[in-house]
This record gives C-alpha cells, structure tokens and sequence, in this order.
C-alpha cells in the first residue's frame, strides 16, 4: 500500500484524527501528512469531511427518501445536464448514475413526510427529460459509511490472557 | 470432605494466573475501559463462519481423525513451506490440536520426565511453567531484559543449561512484550544448542502479526534445529478465531507420535466444525491476514507513540499486539500501578509481574482495540498520571 491509500484508508475509519496521531500511524512527519492532505483535496480525490448523524434520532420528523428516476438521455451530454439539475437542490444528499432498470438514484432528506412528496411532485416529476420516479421512504438505519448505527458490543472479557 | 488432603498436592500448589487474579479486581470496578485483553476485536472473516455454518447444514457433526481431518492437515502443510519454507508431512509430522494451549501441553508431557528442567524465557505467557510442574519437570525462568528488547540472548541461554535441561521453550513474537526474535538472534541461539540433546518448543502463536519488512522466521529453519523443534501454532490470533479453539503442531515424526497417543487419549479430535472452518481459512483468507495485520501495525504505531509521551518509556514492540511500557518513573510497583489506575480512572491493563518476575516495573497494554477505545483510555491514562504526581 502506498503512502495515499494508507492515509485514506485511516481517514476512511476517523476523519477526526490530528495529524499529529495519523503521523504515528504512518510513522511520517506531521508536514508530510499535512501535505498529502493538502494534495488529495486539491486533486479532488477527497472532496469534504462530514459526520454521520443518527438523522431519525436527531430528528423524530426527518424522512429521507431514496428515489429511483428515470430519464430520457439527451444527444451530447447524455444524463449529465438533468442530473447536476436534480444534485443542485439544497434537499438532495445524493445523486448516482446506475446500471439496470432505472438511471438515477436520487437520496434526497426532508424535515418530514410532506417535504419529501412536495420535492418530487414539484421539483423533480416535472423536469424536462425525467420520466419517472418511484419514491421508497428510509424506515431505519443499520449501516452507513462502514459505520453500525448498532452498538456493537464487546463480548470478550475486561482481562484475558 | 476432606478436600485439601484428597485433591492433588502437585494440583493445590498451582496458583492461578496473575491475569485471572487482576480479571477479578477489574470486576469489581464499573464502566472500565479495557485495555487488557489477549484477544483480536475483529470477527472472525465471514468466509471461515459460512463454512462452518455449511458444515453444519449438512450434518458433519462426527469426529475426524485423531490427527486431524486430512485436507486440514494438507492446508496445513502448504501454509508452513509457505510461510516457514518447511515440508512437513501432513500424515506423520503434524497433529491438529485444540488451541495452540493443547499444542503446548502435548509437547511437554511428550517430553518431559521427573524432574527435567524446562528453560522458559520471562516474562511470557503464563502457562509454561504450571504445565511443566503438571509433568513433574522443572520450570526454569530466564530473565530477559527491557535493554534486550526482551529477546533471549545466547548468554543468558548458556548460563541456564544443565546436564537436565530437557528443553527450551521459544515464545516469540512475545506475550507479553511484543519482542520478536529476527534471523540473526534465532542463528545464535542455534549455535548455543546445535550440539546438545535440547529440544526446543517453538510457540509462534503471534507468527503472522509480526511487523516491519522482515517476515516471521521460525528457529526450525535455522541449519540443524528443524530436528528439534516443535513448531507450535494456531488460529486464534491470526485468523481471529479464539473461541474455535483450534491450533497444531508440526514436529519430526518420532516427537509427533508420542504426541499423537496423548491427544488420543485425552483429547479425541479437535472440534470438527472449526476444522472444516479452518480449511477455509488456510486457502481462502489470505486478505483478510493481511487486513487485521494493517490495521494492527497502524494502532502499533500510535499507542508506542502515545505512552513514551506520555513518559511512559515504552520500546517498540515488534509482534503480537500488545506493548510493555515501563512504569519505573512513577515509583509505584506494577500491581500498585494497576489497581490504582482501574480504581480511580477506570482503566485496565495487566501488572507485568503476571508474566514472570522479571516483568515487574512493567505493564501489559493490548492494542486490540478501535483507534477510537484506545485514543480514548490513553487520554485517561494521562490524567492519571498527572493525578499521581500530586
């Protein structure tokens, strides 16, 4: 494993991390690990650092919504045009070109249930190119970002040889 | 009853380990951060679990071979000349065994009469010598040392030799220490035994943590000690496996036969499912090896980091997953350490006397844990320190 990958795969499990205790991981100086961080951003390898958050938890009302949409592609720019459209809005957290019977997959976050429908039939239903959506609503979160939302629980003992 | 004088005096002496007598203080303290354990936090790798699941499914629930099944016994042989660059002959120089702990008693009782000394270098792991008196030999601790790097020098070696030195036991990479014995030490401790009658219990249970760019080398590839050697492994460490107990032993034919009639009799086979599991470990898991090993090396290197700034000097440990700071600076003694540090910041790790006398002055700190549990008790450990020095 080289240098970079090593370093994204610790920022992968902690991007909270100093640099100075990825320096000890890395046995690297801390400017060196400042540098290859400075170096992954500004190459757009990484593009930002955020928490995940227990939303439902945080919030009792929120409802995220995972939407399949169908689109027309357009000559030239393919699905290119409608989808920096649809990723534009402050309310999407997400937008992915996919494989199989749809074409994009739009995550998009409410604060409740009628935001989430007023965005699809308002915003995003009527865009030029899009077909269709089909909305599927979020009902709990296991897993996001290799991260349980389940405490996993030690079971090994407080001291063992 | 009359328990004392009906149960075993040899029995009765044994005490129980000072990591048992520490587990009981740990007990009794609420919300303590752990840094005590002598077992991997990952799961054990999900191909080796659907195994043993599929094994179940179809009913293989009978004994195996009193060896071991053969295809284990086959995965076993092409690991060690990978990893070792020995042939071992899967029907007559390996034995499967439950947990390298089996592996250990098996080769001591194969080899030792009343009153053999068994040369055991300290501090290590804490069954050598209480299974050695089982066997009525002698347990004889050789002092290794912090400026050593805990490894056991041809000196020290020599000067415990005597005409009734049965055996030797080598437990690297080290528990407690996280010592590793390279090429060059092993060689010198070859040169010391070549032309004597020393048999020597090799227990590489750590072999595959084993960090930087040299890879574990056994002392049975040293010219002329294969002959002698017990190899003595298993899955629990490398593969994350503790709870499947499973482990084995690779030895010349005349040392694993007598070993065999003992696992016969006392033992039968070791637990079928984990076996077929194993199988998948051995040809499939290669990555996953590998993966654990990283992320090991990563919290290796921030934990040595975090104590010797904390002034706790601490030389870097080279295997295992464990590291030996010393607790000298404080003036207080590895126990006084340990159970005031539980009592008033909750944190525990093992007195290093628990492993030897010579461990004393020292303490046990397992790095099996997520970066954020240990960035978490050192932050502790800290205050506790400044708490002390009041």
């Amino acid at each position: 494993m080289n240098k970079k990958e090593q370093l994204v795969n610790i920022l992968r499990q902690d991007a909270r991390l100093a640099n100075k205790q990825i320096a000890a991981m890395m046995s690297i100086s801390e400017q060196e690990v400042a540098k290859l961080i400075s170096e992954l951003e500004e190459s757009g390898l990484i593009i930002g650092y955020t928490a995940i958050i227990n939303e439902e938890e945080f919030d009792r009302n929120s409802v995220t919504a995972y939407i399949e949409v169908r689109v027309s592609p357009e000559v030239n720019c393919g699905y290119d045009d409608v989808a920096a459209v649809i990723a534009q809005y402050p309310e999407v957290s997400s937008v992915y070109l996919m494989s199989g019977g749809y074409d994009l997959a739009v995550t998009i976050k409410g604060t409740n249930l009628r935001d989430v429908a007023m965005f699809v039939t308002d915003r995003l239903a009527p865009l030029d190119g899009v077909l269709s959506t089909t909305t599927h609503f979020i009902l709990h979160r296991y897993k996001e970002k290799d991260k349980m939302f389940l405490r996993d629980t030690d079971e090994r003992g407080l001291v063992s040889p | 009853m009359d328990y004392e004088n009906i149960l075993s005096k040899k029995v009765q002496e044994l005490e129980f380990s000072g990591i048992r007598k520490f587990f009981d203080i740990a007990a009794t303290v609420k919300d303590v951060i752990s840094l005590s354990v002598g077992e991997p936090d990952f799961k054990t790798p999900w191909a080796i679990r659907k195994e043993a699941i599929r094994t179940l499914e179809k009913g293989k629930t009978t004994y195996t071979a009193n060896s071991g099944l053969e295809q284990l016994r086959v995965a076993l042989s092409d690991y060690l000349l990978d990893r070792i660059k020995i042939k071992y002959d899967p029907y007559h120089q390996i034995i499967v065994t439950v947990g390298g702990s089996e592996a250990i008693d098996l080769a001591v009782r194969a080899l030792v009469d009343n009153g053999d000394e068994v040369l055991i270098p300290q501090p290590s792991f804490v069954c050598y010598a209480p299974i050695v008196k089982l066997a009525n030999g002698v347990a004889v601790p050789i002092e290794t040392k912090a400026e050593d790097g805990f490894k056991l020098t041809p000196e020290a070696l020599k000067a415990h030799i005597t005409p009734k030195t049965k055996a030797l036991v080598l437990p690297y990479p080290n528990n407690p220490t996280g010592a590793v014995m390279r090429r060059t030490d092993l060689e010198a401790i070859a040169e010391v035994l070549r032309d004597t009658n020393i048999m020597i219990i090799s227990d590489e249970i750590y072999s595959e943590l084993t960090y930087g760019s040299e890879p574990h080398v056994s002392i049975a590839q040293i010219d002329g000690m294969q002959e002698r050697t017990v190899v003595i492994n298993g899955f629990s460490k490398a593969f994350s496996m503790t709870g499947w107990r499973l482990g084995f032993v690779a030895a010349p034919a005349p040392v694993i036969t007598q070993m065999l009639k003992i696992h016969q009799y006392a033992i039968m086979c070791s637990p079928t499912m984990s076996q077929y599991a194993a199988v998948v470990a051995l040809t499939e898991c290669k990555k996953d090896i590998e993966y654990m090993k990283n992320e090991y090396d990563i919290r290796r290197k921030l934990i040595v980091k975090g104590f010797n700034e904390l002034g706790l000097e601490c030389f870097e440990p080279e295997g295992a997953f464990y590291i030996f700071p010393s607790i000298k600076s404080t003036g207080l003694t590895s126990q006084e350490f340990c159970e005031r540090l539980i009592k008033s910041h909750k944190v525990a790790v093992v007195p290093g006397d628990a492993f030897g006398k010579s461990g004393e002055g020292y303490i046990r700190v397992s790095y099996a844990y997520s970066l954020n549990h240990i960035t978490t008790a050192l932050g502790r450990i800290e205050e506790f320190l400044k708490d002390i020095k009041q």
